[in-house]
């Protein structure tokens, strides 16, 4: 009997954990080992944002769908990988510390034949004085939408500036990334037109002023270089489909922008050019920049090999090319197809938990050396894929052997298909709906734009919405693994 | 001055970019377009889906 052991249960993890099951059965034990009790389904913390969603309607509890699913579930965070071992032992282990409430604090080795890693990002607002609280979680001065208690806390804040709008005062709203480094700019682009529609519709927008700030060169980058699409007979650059957008609804932009400080209402930022300035705000929503979540690593005698298997983001090394070198030099098959750690065979990583081997977007940085670009997004479709992937992997290596071939699934081969909220409502919603084929460019393959524009476009519009309110209830329906789970594509 | 112009006069960077007319803003919500395309945007990505997996 061989044990897999999956490090998350977020949308990468859920997936490898869910179809290792279903297709191990019970010859095979499946562990999950994850810090929450509850399945998120994070776009739709959006909604919650804004009040529009509860808490409860975007999470689900795990426990019951891994009993269903005859997964064990360990609510517990790992801390530390013994790949090799330890001196009493040849067997790979993980260490993980309860944070069950019954046995918070408690500590348990557990042995594994194969392990996943898909512990998705750390949030890193501390990276920015101000943004987080010097303990690791978020500060007092601004909102975060990045888990669905934030979302909860945003959405009173929200209220808040809503009724002193009401009352006649004037309210500033600062929405964007929090670092020079972040990714993850279309939850706050989505963010920032729900927000718009929501002050419309409480009849305040005209007492709102409503501004991004990012760390893009471009408005409509989104840490993927930005992408071309097909409108109206045209193939236009995704910068004017957004500025189009921003423009429309009247939200002025600030791009190129590393947030250094954050303070009671005021925010501090260095730009591209080197310019430093302040801009004030009431309500500020900042993506934090992401990190590793922190897990260590051990060889047989006891050493730190932390950065063995480990980038110094403290993402997961893979079969990816780490040493492409300099912008002109990257190339489509930098990327990882099958995310086996190069070391250790028997471990892998996937979603957001792997180390990607360069950013996509063209590396930036101000003339006083402070590096300012996004980082390259790894949304929801690219880490359920590879999600499943990594899960056939295992499954075949454990069932047909060691020699069994890899399952892959590169991000320059895979498309990703957005659907940016830009206000909810059945008749009045409208999103942006966009696909982006292949997520990665590949110039060799797709010379001009590094996609194939029949399948990279986007346009705004009620079906958007619709199709974003359908995902919200496949996703969570496929997460349950409610009847059909398994029809309903990652 | 129409409506949907407004905005252009709002910033320069605004000015420089191109905002959509009454037309195109209402087949945003109209449902009968707004249906048509939801068929077409759904069988591009089911393609887009499948060529990824
Ligand atoms: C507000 C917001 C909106 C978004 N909207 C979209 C969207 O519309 N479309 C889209 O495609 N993507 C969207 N994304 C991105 C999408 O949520 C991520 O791509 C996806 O969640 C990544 O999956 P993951 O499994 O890698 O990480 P996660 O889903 O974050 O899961 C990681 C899991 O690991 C657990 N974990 C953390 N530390 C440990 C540890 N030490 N040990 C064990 N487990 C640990 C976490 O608790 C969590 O359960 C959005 C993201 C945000 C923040």
């Amino acid at each position: 009997m061989a044990r897999l052991i999956v490090l998350g249960g977020g949308v990468a993890g859920h997936t490898t954990a869910t179809f290792a099951a279903k297709w191990l059965g019970s010859q095979h034990e499946v562990v999950v080992v994850t810090p929450n009790s509850k399945w998120n389904w994070i776009p739709s913390n959006i909604w919650v944002g804004v009040g529009q969603m509860t808490k409860e309607e975007v999470t689900f509890d795990l426990a019951p769908v891994y009993a269903k699913a005859g997964i064990t579930y360990k609510q517990a965070k790992a801390v530390s990988l013994n790949p090799e071992g330890n001196e009493s032992s040849d067997k790979p282990f993980v260490t993980i510390e309860f944070t069950e409430p019954s046995k918070a604090g408690e500590v348990e080795n557990l042995e594994y034949d194969y392990i996943v890693n898909a512990t998705g990002p750390k949030l890193n607002f501390d990276a920015t004085p101000g943004l987080g609280d010097g303990a690791g979680q978020m500060g007092e001065h601004t909102v975060s939408v990045c888990t669905a208690d934030h979302a909860v806390h945003a959405s009173h804040e929200l209220q808040k500036s809503i009724e002193k709008m009401k009352a006649g005062e004037r309210q500033k709203f600062l929405i964007g990334t929090g670092h020079g480094m972040c990714t993850c700019q279309g939850a706050a682009f989505e963010y920032i037109f729900n927000i718009e529609h929501e002050l419309n519709k409480a009849g305040v927008r005209d007492m709102a002023d409503i501004k991004w700030i990012s760390n893009e060169s471009f408005l409509g980058d989104f840490g993927m270089g930005g992408l071309h699409m097909k409108v109206g007979g045209y193939v236009v650059s995704s910068k004017l489909f957004a500025e189009s957008l921003f423009a429309e609804r009247n939200v002025e932009w600030l791009i190129g922008a590393h947030t250094s400080k954050v303070e009671n209402g005021k925010v501090e930022y260095e730009l591209l050019d080197g310019s430093k300035g302040e801009e004030s705000f009431d309500f500020a929503m900042l993506i934090p920049p992401f990190a590793g979540v922190g897990i260590k690593a051990f060889a047989k005698d006891g050493e730190d090999i932390t950065s063995t298997v480990f980038a110094p983001n403290g993402f997961m090394k893979v079969d990816a090319n780490y040493a492409a070198g300099a912008y002109e030099n990257w190339k489509a098959s930098d990327w990882p197809r099958t995310y086996q750690n190069p070391t250790y065979s028997n471990m892998f990583a996937a979603g957001i938990a792997f180390a990607p081997p360069h950013i996509i977007s063209k590396p930036m940085s101000s003339p006083n050396g402070t590096p300012i670009n996004p980082t390259p997004p790894r949304t929801g479709m690219p880490s359920g894929i590879i999600g499943k992937a990594v899960a056939h992997s295992v499954c075949d290596l454990i069932t047909k052997g060691k020699n069994a071939h890899l399952h892959e699934a590169s991000m320059a081969e895979m498309g990703a298909a957005c659907v940016a909220s830009a206000g909810k409502g059945v008749f009045s919603g409208t999103a942006a709906a966009m696909t982006v084929y292949p997520v990665v460019p590949d110039f060799e393959k797709y010379p001009g734009t590094g996609r194939d524009t029949d399948y990279t476009f986007g346009e705004i519009g009620l079906a958007g919405h619709w199709i974003k309110h359908i995902l919200h209830f496949m996703f969570i329906h496929k997460a349950k693994l409610n009847p059909g789970w398994t029809l309903i594509p990652e | 001055m129409k409506k949907e112009e407004m905005n252009f006069q709002k910033s320069d960077e605004f000015s420089r970019t191109m905002i959509p007319g009454s037309f195109a803003r209402k087949m945003r919500t109209c449902v009968i377009w707004q249906f048509i395309r939801f068929v077409a945007i759904n069988i591009k990505m089911l393609v887009v889906v499948s060529k990824s997996h």
